[in-house]
């Protein structure tokens, strides 16, 4: 018992202690930046005494030293014998990195640090040479010291260790777990007393229901941390780079009590420390560099966390040199990722998503910070793994921004719920775009196939389809072309393809809960939640069932994917509007040279000269019947506007029939005056009108 | 602490065809008659699906199917049997719940090496019961379940 008893005082001890180092940190360089105050000097001795105090009650002779000479320097400090100079500050963070080893080591990570005499002679020789007592006899002093001293504070107020306790994270999950059960079993209870007619039960079953939410709520807060738990170490993380790279760099933070989830905490700690070194040692220039373009000599770098529909994010911006498109061209066509074909066309967005592409790095010289090729890639995953974003723009010589996005929380995320070979599925609402339904008799809207690929035309893009059943190895139902079923259009790594499955249901907030380890390396589940009915429903994991599909194969693909849309959408398509005309042909105009669609009352039309005209926007606008029978009709006119020149016309149709876009060819031989030839569209013989050609022949018409 | 404190060890038993096999009392956290489950697709053949045990999601192990047996008739409902592990809960389902007996330790033999492999693997030990032969289960083998 009395082992046990330690362990878990040793185990207090290091953890509140780590914290207090943390603080530490934080105000010596405020120190150091010249914001020294006398509560900060207070708070530095108050953390190197408590250590002193707990090491001592715990006979950790040689933190205790070490402690005791800190403090005795920052007594001196304290006593503003000695100004807090650099090396002051410098002597001081290396005592709280030594005194980090020693608690790593405490608490069975690592070895404990092989000696501190040197630290401790240097400490000493500090307090020495600032004129003060040399500290050879046992200092009594400072220890009473600050016992005696009143509260700096004059309004005590209660500190964060008064309002807090700590709690084993297993316990907040666990509660989650049965807060979450109460919601489903709230919602049975809710079904069932919407059967009854008793007022009492409804009157108890509303509480119940209010009560339920609100816990839920508090429940989920409890696992929520404030983004600055990342960014506490950061200040010094650019303190001391920017010192060894000899750079000057201001680093400006907002929104550090954003609240995120634990577990995406702790996901993006690493990729936004990669990130920050990063920035720090590529991206920010010399302080002469800096000079010689005309910037202000010190670097900024700013942190920004916010909310913004749902999610969180995070924002990294410098002003540093910023990336060179054609530098990241250059590496990507070495690397093999763009061919030299490619690379003019890519356009920048394109091009800064290619240093998320596994292998890549631009920096020209490998340092020991950074630009190992190893990096960004794994930024990007760790971030998609929590289901989150990653976006870098920049602009040559001026500024970098990487904007991470991600959810609030795992625990709970909006989801499509479907259903496949009678099993429901949860898909998470962030890789969905949108929803498609097929109908038998759908006439040209329908799944197509190339060899035994099913694709679906997608507002002209071919979407690659991929059937769930059929990925998930179940009795694959007959590809029967007279069913209806759903198509759901969802992006994963900057590709998107068409999920097909039997219905769609609803969408729900779902709780995540993990898979057992027998299910861990299956990776088209991302987890699994549980149905207002109680039933267990899988997470599907959309990277994952993509990567299993081979719709996604690497960034090059998607490259060319993009471009190759981009050429088709470019060359061959066009945007026309259809009409009818005489005989209820059909006839098109190019979209673009529409400038508006007009409904008209025959008794505006007016005559000048020999031409039918229409006051229009305080202009005369001439009026050309193309179907000259409808001349004789009364009542509405339909008016297509055309640009003609600087000038507009009137086109008068018979009746307006769709906006499409088409890439039909004209069939040789089949122009007139008036027509630029016919084409078929949308199963139809369509006129192509020459309105050049109508508008000089108007005057014969009329 | 279970060993220490004396030298019998309690199993709760079951039957799994032919077999009458247990687990260790202190292993098992509860019995459920009838449970809906979720199939996994893809998942390994001896996983059944995921069952929900209020609130925690728990993986069924269909152990005719981990013992490589003739799949059970339609008549028979399975039981589970929800059991702790390291690594959280796991459920077994099983043909019929007998049982808990109480077994001296020197009753235990080595299962005899003719067993057929896979079934070899999973038992710990073979303990000689008036009429009947105990097969104890080796739960970690059991629950190791490659894809």
């Amino acid at each position: 018992m009395d082992s046990n008893f330690e362990a878990d005082l040793l185990k207090d001890v290091v953890l509140e202690s780590q914290e207090g180092l943390d603080a530490f940190d934080r105000e010596l360089l405020a120190l150091e930046r010249g914001e020294s105050s006398v509560e900060g000097l207070h708070k530095l001795f108050r953390i190197a005494h408590t250590l002193k105090g707990t090491s001592g009650c715990l006979g950790l002779t040689r933190v205790e030293t070490l402690a005791h000479s800190g403090e005795s320097l920052l007594s001196l400090m304290r006593e503003g014998k000695i100004a807090p100079g650099r090396d002051v500050v410098g002597a001081l963070l290396r005592f709280a990195d030594t005194l980090r080893i020693h608690l790593r080591s405490l608490a069975g990570e690592g070895e404990p640090p092989q000696d501190d005499a040197g630290l401790i002679r240097d400490l000493q020789a500090l307090a020495e040479a600032n004129g003060a007592i040399p500290i050879e006899r046992p200092a009594p002093v400072p220890v009473v010291t600050p016992l005696a001293a009143p509260a700096p504070s004059p309004t005590p107020r209660p500190t964060q260790a008064e309002t807090a306790i700590r709690v084993d994270v297993h316990h907040l999950d666990r509660l989650m777990d049965l807060v979450g059960e109460l919601v489903l079993a709230r919602n049975q209870i809710l079904q069932f007393a919407g059967q009854q007619e008793d007022a009492g039960l409804l009157a108890a079953t509303q509480r119940l229901n209010l009560i339920t939410t609100q816990l839920q709520e508090s429940v989920m807060k409890t696992r929520m941390q404030p983004v600055s738990n990342i960014w506490s170490r950061f200040p010094r993380i650019v303190r001391d780079l920017s010192q060894e790279l000899g750079k000057n760099i201001g680093l400006v933070m907002e929104g550090k009590e954003t609240e995120l989830d634990r577990t995406i905490i702790e996901a993006i700690k690493d990729p936004l420390t990669h990130l920050l070194r990063n920035a720090l040692d590529h991206g920010l220039e010399k302080p002469e560099v800096r000079r010689a373009a005309g910037k202000p000599e010190q670097g900024r770098l700013s942190l920004r966390a916010f909310h913004q529909g749902g999610q969180v994010n995070i924002e990294m911006a410098d002003d540093g040199a910023g990336i060179h498109r054609d530098k990241v061209l250059k590496r990507a066509m070495e690397k093999g990722i763009v061919t030299a074909e490619q690379a003019p066309r890519l356009t920048d967005r394109e091009v800064y998503a290619l240093l998320f592409a596994p292998g890549f790095s631009t920096a020209e010289k490998v340092t020991n910070l950074s630009g190992r090729g190893v990096g960004m890639d794994v930024v990007k995953r760790n971030v998609e793994q929590v289901g989150g974003s990653v976006d870098l723009q920049s602009e040559a010589g001026r500024s970098t921004t990487v904007r991470i996005k991600i959810p609030l929380t795992l625990a709970i995320i909006p989801a499509l719920i479907v259903e496949c070979a009678r099993n429901r599925y949860a898909i998470p609402q962030s890789s969905l775009l949108e929803l498609v339904r097929v109908d038998p008799e759908g006439g040209a809207q329908k799944i197509e196939y190339i060899d035994a690929a099913p694709v679906y035309r997608l507002r002209g893009n071919l979407l690659p389809l991929i059937y769930l059943d059929q990925e998930l190895g179940l009795a694959e139902s007959a590809r029967d072309s007279r069913r209806t079923v759903y198509i759901l259009v969802l992006q994963s790594e900057g590709c998107q393809f068409g999920l097909v499955v039997d219905s769609i249901r609803d969408t729900e907030e779902i709780v995540v809960k993990p898979l057992g380890k027998e299910l861990k390396n299956l990776s088209v589940y991302a987890g699994a939640t549980i149905m207002g009915d109680g039933l267990v429903a899988l997470i599907l994991d959309i990277p994952g069932l993509a990567r299993r599909a081979k719709v996604v194969s690497d960034v090059r693909a998607a490259a060319q994917e993009a471009q190759a849309g981009k050429s088709r959408r470019e060359s061959d398509l066009q945007s026309l509007l259809l009409f009818s005309t005489a005989d209820s042909g059909q006839a098109a105009i190019p979209l673009a040279r529409v400038a508006r669609l007009e409904e008209i009352s025959h008794a505006d039309v007016e005559r000048a000269g020999r031409r039918e005209v229409l006051q229009y926007r305080g202009e005369i606008m001439p009026l050309i019947w193309m179907n000259l029978e409808s001349q004789l009709s009364a009542g509405k006119l339909q008016v297509v506007v055309c640009n003609y020149g600087s000038a507009r016309v009137g086109l008068v149709v018979d009746r307006i029939l769709d906006a499409i876009d088409d890439s039909a060819v004209l069939q040789p031989g089949t122009s007139r005056p008036g027509i630029l030839g016919s084409a078929i569209v949308k199963k139809r013989v369509t006129d192509f009108i020459d309105i050049d050609g109508v508008v000089r022949n108007a005057g014969s018409y009329v | 602490m279970r060993v220490l404190m004396s030298n019998t060890t309690q199993y709760c038993t079951f039957y799994l065809d032919q077999m009458l096999l247990g687990v260790e009392v202190l292993d098992v956290q509860e019995v459920i008659r009838r449970h809906e489950i979720t199939e996994v697709p893809l998942a390994p053949p001896a996983l059944s699906g995921l069952m929900n045990l209020r609130g925690s999601i728990v993986s069924c192990i269909d152990l005719r199917r981990r013992f490589g047996l003739p799949r059970a008739p339609k008549d028979l409902a399975a039981t589970n049997i929800v059991v702790q592990t390291a690594s959280g809960l796991a459920s077994l389902q099983v043909d019929r719940i007998c049982d808990v007996v109480e077994v001296a330790n020197e009753c235990f033999e080595l299962p005899p090496e003719t067993l057929r492999t896979e079934i070899r693997n999973l038992i710990d030990r073979v303990c000689k019961l008036d009429g009947a032969l105990l097969l104890t289960l080796n739960l970690v083998r059991v629950l190791e379940i490659e894809n």
